[in-house]
């Protein structure tokens, strides 16, 4: 059982050093074809959202999974079809294209009646919503089997400790459930467990996939504006939804001198975008710093080839000391891949506990 | 571009998001966190038995101490019993002896005291008898002749005259 473990951190940490080593591999591609190697593009290439999978690029051939485009058109309905189609960007497929630059640069677009660009709704399933599909997928597997052991194994009158991968998942959801849910939220920390644990290991999963440059990661999943988005609008929901009177009251009729309150309702109106930049906070927070995390790798790996022009000397230098920071920080990614979770988590049980509040005369009481 | 939240991936993240929620926190998360906080309430009740026991062990203990002492003293005291009534019994028995063989003893006695008194008179009857038989040989010898018994004849008759007179 043991050894089972030391296997699987040692593959881990195998894959994030291959990091280091093969993200070098594919960048020197771009080198060797002898145009100028543009940093800011590569970087915000990645960064953004792909209709491909990108796998590697060898000898002028892109070898990338194509994934399913998915558009509704306002002129001709629903469309599906891969995006292979597209030659890698470079063919246009019943009318669609992707745009070259402008607006919509990168993205899906068509000519309207007019001649103008427009987006048509599009539902493609994105490079980030694969990686989001199969990061869910494998969610849902492992806490599924860690509960289905229990369901086999574990009976009320005679309980047992789960060894190996189960014991450790075990150990790091009560640790969730124990150290930052229930102290955070309060006594009613059981009705919000299941959002707060899901949203947990949901962010970590997809920020630890994220930092695994191989098929299944390298996707910049939580570093995505869109995704951070959702869940803080979940929080929000729930923190509002299951917001008691007395939280209410505060927003609308807080404790303070009345000429606060009314002609013009200045603390009314504080207290309410406070409600609204609580959830804002966690989007930001968690997009910025997955963002940061992978631009620091990436603009690391960049050294390499930025420096070649300057020499080889100082080119073998620089590689050395890109792989060795490029792994140091992928290290501290690791870090900040569960830091950002539990941060998100944390902040969210607070918000939900605050908006827990009993009226005060009934605290003094206890 | 990258603050600009993309349509698509807004669905694709809630619909999966969504499907994740309501499968963990209907199949996932509860049942594992009530499973151990049902294994933690059974090891803190087991913990609670066992210091149950061993609060009745050690009463037990202590009763089977005081059981111990009990019948030691109850051992003594039955020890002591016995002895003393040993004693009485054989003072008793010794007391009786000594009354039965007085009492054994005077009738000998008195059996001794009859068996003399019939001896003394069988001495007196058998002294009696000889004397008699002595004196007739004694008086047959003096009086073998007429004038020896004529004069014994008057000197018995003068006797009797005398004491009668």
């Amino acid at each position: 059982m043991n050894n089972r473990f030391k296997y699987i951190i040692t593959l881990f940490i195998f894959l994030f050093i291959a990091g280091g080593i093969f993200q070098p591999v594919k960048a020197a591609d771009h080198g060797n074809e002898g145009e100028d190697l543009n940093v800011k593009e590569l970087i915000l290439d990645h960064l953004g959202d792909a209709y491909e999978w990108h796998i590697t690029t060898w000898k002028d051939s892109h070898i990338s999974i194509p994934l399913p485009v998915i558009l509704y058109s306002e002129s001709s309905g629903f469309q599906m079809f891969s995006s292979s189609k597209f030659h890698h960007g470079a063919e246009s497929h019943n009318g669609f294209y992707i745009a070259k630059d402008g607006d919509y640069k990168g993205k899906i677009v068509e000519k309207n009646a007019a001649g103008e660009e427009v987006r048509p709704w599009d539902f493609s399933i994105t490079k980030n919503a694969a990686a989001l599909i199969i990061a869910s997928i494998l969610l849902i597997i492992i806490i599924l089997s860690v509960a289905r052991w229990y369901k086999k194994n574990s009976k009320a009158d005679d309980p047992k400790v789960p060894k190996g991968f189960v014991g450790f998942m075990e150990l790091f959801i009560m640790n969730v459930n124990d150290d930052i849910i229930k102290p955070c939220v309060g006594k009613n920390y059981r009705k919000f467990a299941p959002y707060l644990l899901t949203a947990f290991f949901f962010i970590f999963i997809n920020n630890l996939l994220g930092l695994i440059p191989l098929f299944p990661g390298g996707a910049n999943v939580t570093g995505n504006i869109a995704i951070t988005l959702v869940l803080a609008v979940f929080t929000l929901v729930i923190v509002n939804v299951f917001g008691t009177k007395e939280y209410y009251k505060e927003i609308f009729w807080p404790e303070v001198p009345t000429w606060l309150k009314v002609p013009i309702p200045i603390m009314p109106a504080i207290e309410l975008v406070g409600v609204f930049t609580k959830p804002f906070a966690l989007m930001i927070r968690l997009f910025a710093n997955i963002l940061a995390g992978h631009s620091i790798v990436l603009g690391l790996v960049c050294l390499i080839f930025v420096t070649v022009k300057l020499g080889t000397a100082i080119n073998l230098s620089m590689t050395g000391v890109s792989v060795l920071l490029t792994i140091f920080i992928d290290f501290v990614e690791i870090l900040v891949a569960y830091i950002q979770a539990y941060v998100f988590t944390m902040l969210s049980a607070v918000f939900i506990g605050l908006a827990q509040v009993e009226p005060h005369h009934a605290k003094s009481h206890e | 571009m990258l603050l600009q939240p993309d349509f698509g991936l807004l669905f694709w993240m809630l619909l999966s998001f969504g499907v994740v929620f309501a499968i963990l926190a209907k199949f996932g998360f509860p049942i594992i966190t009530k499973m151990v906080d049902e294994r933690n309430a059974y090891i803190e009740k087991s913990l609670d038995a066992a210091k149950e026991a061993n609060k009745q062990l050690a009463n037990i203990k202590e009763e089977c101490e005081a059981l111990l002492t009990s019948a030691r003293n109850e051992q003594v005291k039955i020890l002591n019993d016995a002895e003393s009534t040993r004693n009485r019994i054989v003072n008793e028995a010794k007391d009786q002896a000594r009354a039965e063989g007085l009492k054994e003893l005077e009738e000998v006695r008195k059996q001794i005291k009859l068996e003399k008194e019939d001896a003394i008179k069988d001495i007196r009857r058998q002294v009696a008898d000889l004397s008699v038989d002595i004196a007739e040989k004694v008086l047959r010898d003096n009086l073998s002749t007429s004038k020896e018994q004529m004069a014994m004849i008057d000197r018995l008759v003068d006797e009797a005259m005398v004491s009668k007179s």
